[in-house]
Formats: C-alpha cells, sequence, structure tokens
C-alpha cells in the first residue's frame, strides 16, 4: 500500500530468560483494514499485543504510529496514542453500570455526569448494543464485550485489538460482533483480530499476518489464500485440518441422569431438570453459551456437587450423594478432566509424578506412599504422548505449557482405563496440532466403548466430531440432536433458549 | 527510567546465591549501625561467633536455643504446608505446658521413665486440643485461623496467669504469684551436657521428613495446601484432613511447651512461652518448610541469640540491639526474595539500542 501504515511495528525482541518469545518481529496494520494476527499458542500473538498495548516492553525494534516513532513504557501510553485492547477475559467490574466501568478509566476524581451524552453517541456510531445503566453483572457475554468495546473507543481507541473475542460467544452474537468490527473499519480505526477459528478469520479479515515460534512468517491477503495454506504456515509443515467422526453403532446406555437439579451457592438452579443417557462408544457432546451449566453437569457426574434433586444411573445404581471416593470403591471407572486444568484436575505446584500418583496413592496400601509405580507411569505417558518436559520429577507441571500440561491431565486420566470419559474444554487454548491429537484420543476412547462426555466451545469441532449434541440454555436442556444432521444455526439458536422442538428442520434425537 | 519487570523463576541455586548476598547485605546494614553506636562491627561479629561457640558450654546453651525453635519450627511448617496459617504456637506452648505440668504436680510419686512419657504426652496432648478449637471453626465456619489462633494465644496466656495466681500458685513463695518447682522426677534427663530435646528434636527432623514426603497423609496435606479443588478432585476428605494436621501442628508446639518447661525453667509459669513462638514463625518461613533446612536455620538463629546476649555483657551492646540485628537479616533475607522473581531493567527513554540475541 503506498500510504503510511497506521500502526508499524519493526523488528521487534523480547525474551524472557532464555525464551525468546518474539524474534525480530515485523507486523504493520494500515487504517480501515482488519487484520489477524494467527499462530499456534505460544506464537508470540500475546507478548507482541501485550507489547503494542505497553504492557510488556520490547527489549529491541521499534513501533511506529503513522510514520512517528513512539515509546510505551506503561499501558497508559499506548492508550493515549489510540489503542485500545479488549482482553479475552473482560476486565470490568461487576458491581457497577456499563456507564460506570466505561468513565472509571478516565482521569480526574469525580465522575463527570455530562459524559453520558457522548458514551450514547458514541455507543450509537459504532452501532454497540450497551444499556448505560445496567449493571456488569446482569449482562450478558456479548454485552460485556459490547461493553469493553465502547470502553477503549471512549477512551478514544482508533486501533482496537480483539483477543479472541469469539471463543465465548454464540454463533448469532459473533456475527453481531463482526458488524460491529465492520462498522468501525467504515469509520477508518483498525482492527487486530487474534482468533483460533479459521473460517471466522477468512470471512472478516483483509490481511493476516502468521506468526509462528516468535517469528513473523508471512502476511497475506486474506483474499489470496486458503485456511489449508494458513494452517500449514501456522504449524510449519502440511497438516491434516479435518476432524473425523468415528462411525460405529452406539453401545448400551451406560449413564442415565434422570430430572437432575443443581443450585447454585446463591440458591438459583444452575441446571433444572436435566435428562439424558450416555452410551458407551458414542461421543455425547455438550453445547452452551459459558455458564449455562455445564461446569455443574460435569462436576454432578463426577461426585463433586451436591444434587438438589434427581438420579445419576450408572448401570441401574444410583450416583447421587456418593462422593468420588465412593464412586471408585464400587468399582466404577469414570475420568473426569474438568474445566480448570491447574486449579483442580492437577497440582500446579508439584511434579509430573506426583500429579500422576494423585489418582494411584489411595489405591496403595499401608501407611506410606510408593512412588515407583508412579515413575514408571510418568516416563510411560510422556513417551506416549510425546510431553515435552525437562524432567518427570521435580519440575512443577505448572511451568509447562499449556498442551503439555493438559496432555499430563488426560493422559493420567485414560490410563485408568475408564468406562466413562467426562471432558471438560478439552482442547481449549491448545494449539492445531495438540487438538488434533486430543480428538483422535477422544475417538481411541469411543472406539473402545467408553461413554464419551465432551463440552466445548468451538461448534464446527462438535458437528464434526460428536454423535449427538446436547445443548444446555440456562441450565435446561433445549434439546438433543443428531450431529451429522445439525446446523451451526439451529445449535446457536437453542443455545439462546429455543427448544429444538420449535425449531424447524431440527433432528431431535431425544425428547426432554 | 528505572523499572520492576518480571523474569523467569529462579533455581536453586540462583535462590540460595539470592538469600546470602541477602543476609551479607544484612550484616553490612547492621555493622553501619553499631559502627553509628560506637562499635568496632568486625569485632562485635567475631565476639558474637565466639560468644555462642567459643566453648563447649557456651555451644551447649546455644543447643538449648535452638531446640525448642526447631520442633516449633517443625509443627507450624505441618501447617503451612496445607496454608492453614497457625499463629497459634505461643499458646500451643502454654497449653502443652498446662497439661505436661499437671502430671508433673500432681503424679510426681510416679517412678521418673513413667512420669516423663506421661508429661511429654500431656504436653502434646494440650497443644493438640488447643490448636483443634480453631481448625474446627475454620472446617465448620470457614473462620479466618490466623485470627483464632493469635486470640487463643491470650486466652492461653490469661489462663496460666490465672493458674499461677490462684489455684497452682506456690504456698512457699512468699505471696508471689508463681507455680513451685517441679521434683527432680519431673525433670527431662541430660544427654552430653544437653537435656534430652535435643534428641527429641533430631528424630522429629526425620520423622516430620518422612511424613510430610513419603506419606499417604503427608501428600494429601501438601495436596490441599495447593488447591482445595484439587482435594476434592482427588475425593480428599478435606475437613479431617485439616483437623489432623493442625492437630499435629499443635501437638508439636505443646510438646514444646512440656519440654522448656520441664528441662530449661524446671517449673511451669506464663513465661514460657515468651515469644519464641512468633520467632519460630519466622524460622519456618524462613526454611522454606523443609524439615532439614529448620534445623540450620534453628540453629543460625540460636547462634545468634546466643552470640548476642554474649555482647551484652561483653560490649554493653543493649539487647535491642540484638533484635535489631536479627530484625534486619530477616528484612533483609525475605526482601531477597522479590529479586528472585522481579528484576530492575534501566530504560533509556531515548532510543533503544539494546539488541536482543
Amino acid at each position: 500500500m503506498d500510504q503510511v501504515a497506521y500502526i508499524s511495528m519493526k523488528n521487534i525482541v523480547k525474551t524472557f530468560g532464555k525464551v525468546v518469545a518474539s524474534n525480530h518481529v515485523n507486523f504493520s496494520v494500515h487504517k480501515g483494514e482488519i487484520h489477524a494476527l494467527l499462530g499456534e499458542n505460544g506464537a508470540g500473538k500475546s507478548t507482541l499485543m501485550n507489547m503494542l498495548s505497553g504492557i510488556y516492553l520490547p527489549d529491541g525494534g521499534s513501533i511506529f504510529i503513522e510514520g512517528k516513532e513512539v515509546h510505551f513504557s506503561a499501558p497508559k501510553d499506548s492508550i493515549a496514542a489510540g489503542i485500545g485492547m479488549v482482553h479475552q477475559h473482560f476486565k470490568l467490574i461487576d458491581v457497577m453500570t456499563a456507564e460506570e466501568n466505561v468513565i472509571l478509566g478516565k482521569k480526574g476524581l469525580f465522575f463527570r455526569k455530562g459524559e453520558s451524552r457522548k458514551i450514547d453517541a458514541l455507543a450509537k456510531q459504532f452501532e454497540l448494543d450497551v444499556d448505560l445503566h445496567k449493571k456488569v453483572s446482569d449482562m450478558s457475554v456479548g454485552e460485556k464485550q459490547n461493553l469493553e468495546i465502547l470502553k477503549v473507543l471512549y477512551q478514544g481507541a482508533r486501533i482496537l485489538i480483539l483477543d479472541e473475542p469469539t471463543a465465548v460467544l454464540t454463533p448469532q452474537e459473533t456475527r453481531k460482533l463482526f458488524a460491529i468490527m465492520r462498522k468501525m473499519k467504515a469509520e477508518g480505526c483498525a482492527v487486530i483480530f487474534i482468533s483460533h477459528k479459521m473460517n471466522e478469520v477468512m470471512e472478516i479479515t483483509d490481511k493476516i499476518t502468521v506468526l509462528r515460534k516468535g517469528e513473523t512468517i508471512q502476511t497475506l491477503n486474506t483474499a489470496e489464500t486458503t485456511p489449508k495454506q494458513l494452517t500449514d504456515l501456522m504449524v510449519g509443515r502440511a497438516v491434516d485440518l479435518t476432524i473425523e467422526r468415528l462411525e460405529q453403532p452406539a453401545g448400551p446406555e451406560l449413564v442415565q441422569v434422570q430430572g437432575l437439579t443443581v443450585l447454585k451457592r446463591e440458591g438459583t438452579p444452575a441446571l433444572q431438570n436435566v435428562s439424558f443417557a450416555m452410551r458407551g462408544g458414542e461421543i455425547l457432546s455438550v453445547a452452551g453459551i459459558a455458564g449455562s451449566g455445564q461446569k455443574e453437569l460435569c462436576e454432578a457426574l463426577a461426585g463433586l456437587q451436591k444434587v438438589k434433586e434427581g438420579k445419576i444411573l450408572f448401570q441401574g445404581e444410583d450416583l447421587v450423594g456418593q462422593s468420588p471416593k465412593e464412586i471408585r470403591r464400587r468399582g466404577i471407572s469414570m475420568s473426569f478432566v474438568p474445566e480448570d486444568r491447574l486449579g483442580m484436575g492437577l497440582v500446579g505446584g508439584m511434579d509430573m509424578v506426583h500429579n500422576l500418583l494423585l489418582k494411584q496413592y489411595q489405591d496403595q496400601k499401608g501407611f506410606f506412599l510408593n512412588k515407583k509405580p508412579a515413575v514408571e507411569k510418568a516416563a510411560e505417558i510422556k513417551e506416549k504422548l510425546e510431553i515435552a518436559t525437562p524432567g518427570i520429577s521435580k519440575y512443577p507441571v505448572k511451568n509447562l505449557s499449556g498442551g503439555n500440561i493438559q496432555k499430563i491431565l488426560l493422559g493420567r486420566e485414560l490410563d485408568s482405563d475408564p468406562e466413562v470419559l467426562i471432558t471438560a474444554y478439552p482442547v481449549r487454548g491448545l494449539d492445531i496440532n495438540t487438538c488434533h491429537k486430543i480428538y483422535d484420543l477422544l475417538n481411541e476412547e469411543k472406539k473402545k466403548g467408553v461413554a464419551v462426555l465432551f463440552i466445548a466451545e468451538d461448534l464446527d469441532v462438535l458437528l464434526a466430531l460428536s454423535d449427538r449434541i446436547l445443548v444446555l440454555a440456562n441450565g435446561e436442556v433445549t434439546g438433543i440432536v443428531d450431529a451429522r444432521t445439525a446446523t451451526k444455526e439451529q445449535i446457536g439458536l437453542m443455545m439462546m433458549g429455543q427448544k429444538a422442538t420449535e425449531l424447524e428442520g431440527t433432528a431431535v434425537v431425544e425428547n426432554c | 527510567m528505572l523499572k520492576i519487570v518480571k523474569k523467569t523463576e529462579a533455581t536453586i541455586k540462583q535462590k540460595i546465591a539470592i538469600n546470602i548476598v541477602g543476609i551479607f547485605a544484612a550484616l553490612t546494614a547492621a555493622a553501619l549501625f553499631l559502627a553509628l553506636s560506637g562499635f568496632n562491627p568486625l569485632q562485635v561479629y567475631i565476639s558474637m561467633v565466639e560468644g555462642a561457640l567459643g566453648s563447649s558450654y557456651r555451644i551447649s546453651q546455644t543447643v538449648i536455643q535452638a531446640v525448642p525453635l526447631i520442633i516449633l519450627s517443625l509443627g507450624i511448617a505441618i501447617a503451612f504446608r496445607m496454608k492453614f496459617w497457625n499463629i497459634g504456637a505461643e499458646g500451643q506452648i502454654l497449653m502443652g505446658g498446662f497439661l505436661g505440668s499437671y502430671f508433673a504436680y500432681n503424679f510426681s510419686q510416679l517412678p521418673k521413665p513413667a512420669l516423663l512419657l506421661l508429661m511429654l504426652a500431656a504436653g502434646a496432648v494440650g497443644g493438640a486440643v488447643w490448636a483443634l478449637i480453631p481448625a474446627w471453626l475454620k472446617v465448620k465456619f470457614h473462620a479466618n485461623e490466623s485470627i483464632t489462633t493469635l486470640m487463643l494465644n491470650y486466652v492461653a496466656l490469661k489462663w496460666i496467669e490465672y493458674l499461677s495466681a490462684g489455684p497452682w500458685k506456690d504456698p512457699a513463695a512468699f505471696g508471689y504469684p508463681r507455680m513451685p518447682r517441679f521434683t527432680e522426677n519431673a525433670i527431662l534427663p541430660n544427654v552430653f551436657g544437653v537435656h534430652i530435646g535435643w534428641i527429641i528434636a533430631l528424630v522429629l527432623v526425620v520423622v516430620v521428613y518422612l511424613f510430610l514426603n513419603n506419606t499417604k497423609k503427608g501428600f494429601e496435606i501438601a495436596i490441599l495446601g495447593e488447591s482445595e479443588n484439587t482435594a476434592r478432585y482427588a475425593g480428599i476428605s478435606i475437613g479431617k484432613t485439616v483437623l489432623l494436621a493442625v492437630c499435629l501442628s499443635g501437638a508439636l508446639c505443646g510438646l514444646t511447651g512440656i519440654i522448656q518447661a520441664s528441662a530449661v525453667n524446671n517449673e511451669m509459669s506464663s513465661a514460657l512461652a515468651n515469644g519464641i513462638g512468633y520467632t519460630a514463625i519466622i524460622t519456618t518461613w524462613l526454611s522454606g518448610l523443609s524439615a532439614p533446612v529448620i534445623v540450620l536455620v534453628c540453629g543460625l538463629f540460636a547462634i545468634l541469640t546466643q552470640g548476642a546476649s554474649y555482647i551484652q555483657t561483653a560490649f554493653g551492646i543493649p539487647s535491642a540491639a540484638a533484635s535489631v540485628l536479627q530484625a534486619l537479616i530477616l528484612f533483609f533475607v525475605l526482601g531477597s526474595d522479590f529479586f528472585t522473581k522481579y528484576k530492575f531493567v534501566w530504560q533509556k527513554s531515548e532510543h533503544q539500542t539494546k539488541e536482543g540475541k
């Protein structure tokens, strides 16, 4: 392009100890451009954006805005230069209203009431759907995101960085977000879009920069590339992108959940009258907006959550009210890969051997801890799942990369040869290679006749991998559909609370 | 502009090096303080070491200082592993001393070994029961244990003061509010010039080390300390584990109480703990909750304390100065922790020239 780039980052270098997170990275964005930053985990996307937003200082290289060199030493410098970042995890204050959250970042001691009209006008200009007097705690995820965008726009941002903004949205909300992004583009702003979802990147962006291992691989025009090419660039070699559904007849019903109701701590229902069955040799997926009761469902099945009403039958035996220990003692082999890997599934501060012991030690006899079997297991799992770790003992697992952490957790859970496998967001935050490895592992379990419950965010993956999809909305099942015939739009509507039976053309597998 | 930047986690070698630098920085700062007070710092330091280790008698005195610190630190370490902040060692010492002394005062006709064993057991029980109160409150009502353990220290102290002024008052003390001396068979024997407590301490170091690192219960305590959710996930009974760990923690503190009362003071008194329960929190933390390191750190603290009391008489330095020295060391060593996680970077305000790799 002949005009001067809006932002241009040249020869950026950033090291953390021995790790080179950014190695002479070049990246530039023009006005009126939606530019995707693509790369596996650890490719250096976040590091680069954190430097652009003044959170990290680059060790070398320069940043230019409209041709002028700038030095950010704190986020406020970056904001002043017109850069606004919307983080993946929203940074909003729950007990305050939208308006208060917007004004909060502004200088000055007092809230200025006259700002309301200005904020309102801004929201209208960019077609942001925000009720300024609503409290954040009463907002949906989509509304919160709109509010975050409004906040940075109000701070004067002309360059918007969106870090995986669609990870938590329904297809319908995503479409709205894209409309806002297009609006910003039309207003002459620049948008940097970080996403793992290839189809979204292809749909919305003008240009794509691929990073790999801290280096800029290539910047391409979206119109001139394909998802296949992009993935190959990201990974550095040709990859098979197809997710295979293992076609096989479903086995017997292993688990029957009947009328399950679970309350949140405040007493409001997290799950309401949920009924479904899990069959051996089948992957049953759960779709739903974040916080629709997925976590409670998993924990209730695993015996970690108090159940108000209903039954969880395992081959006819009711598990409600049993602790995980008691469930195990009855000879029921159930594995649970929780959403919070380091906070629940593993002990972050301990090494791999001790983390494997977590599942074994209770079956050991006597007073003392026998580490030997876990040492052997650790070596075995490390080999089998290609876990990259400096050592199986004396090296805390929290220092490993997300993919390796997840492999340790999955490796341990699959090692006990479960009959029922519950996995909550097992691929969240993992790179494409590891994701596919995990899909393969799930298919392997399915082949063995295990009843698999699979919770994930990416509807494309759910549709491709699973046999049936159960949709949760506000703790209620809105339907269980056949993954072979269902569409993303149908599931999206069901996630918003529409019953499958009310939708046209939905193949309902079970009525609830 | 000076910036604070997070760095990659330091290796164990680096951490030790940073801590040693911290100790030297503390000694330097204290030297400044001593020099300003008109003393030759080098001379003072040499005398301190001499005062603590200069003769077999002095060494035995230093060991006597170290023994209670070691046992207390072991006890506190068990609770701290679980992130149960037991600040109540002080009270647990007193209650251990109280229950142990009960047998010393009322069963003095028993044969010596039987009486001593009974006293030690009672001491442990006294401390354990006292610690179980906040543990139970925590399990049942999520009461903050740092507050409850701390408050119970005062309850224990006042209880002992009441006993010495009332029911347990020594009738031969001319009206002074003090308790009677123990009879000969209620006093722990000496082994190699130091009361048998040092053997108990060393045995306990090994036992606690094995317990924390090589037993199933110890493993559960460590898991619970890292994450309650993981403990729940693993099927650990949280309430039971908390009660057990705190019970052990209190038992060790109570044991210290009765050992001190019997072997060192030869009587029960409200001055039994006298702040050592707080000092032990410091030594526990400095040793990183590791049993072998506890011996090292408590040894150093004992040398410091003993050396300080020596320079008091040798140089006429007030005892407060010794406390200043201890506090400085603590401040610098804990402060040096900062440098295991962060570093300072000088950022030029103009063009940056530094190139990476």
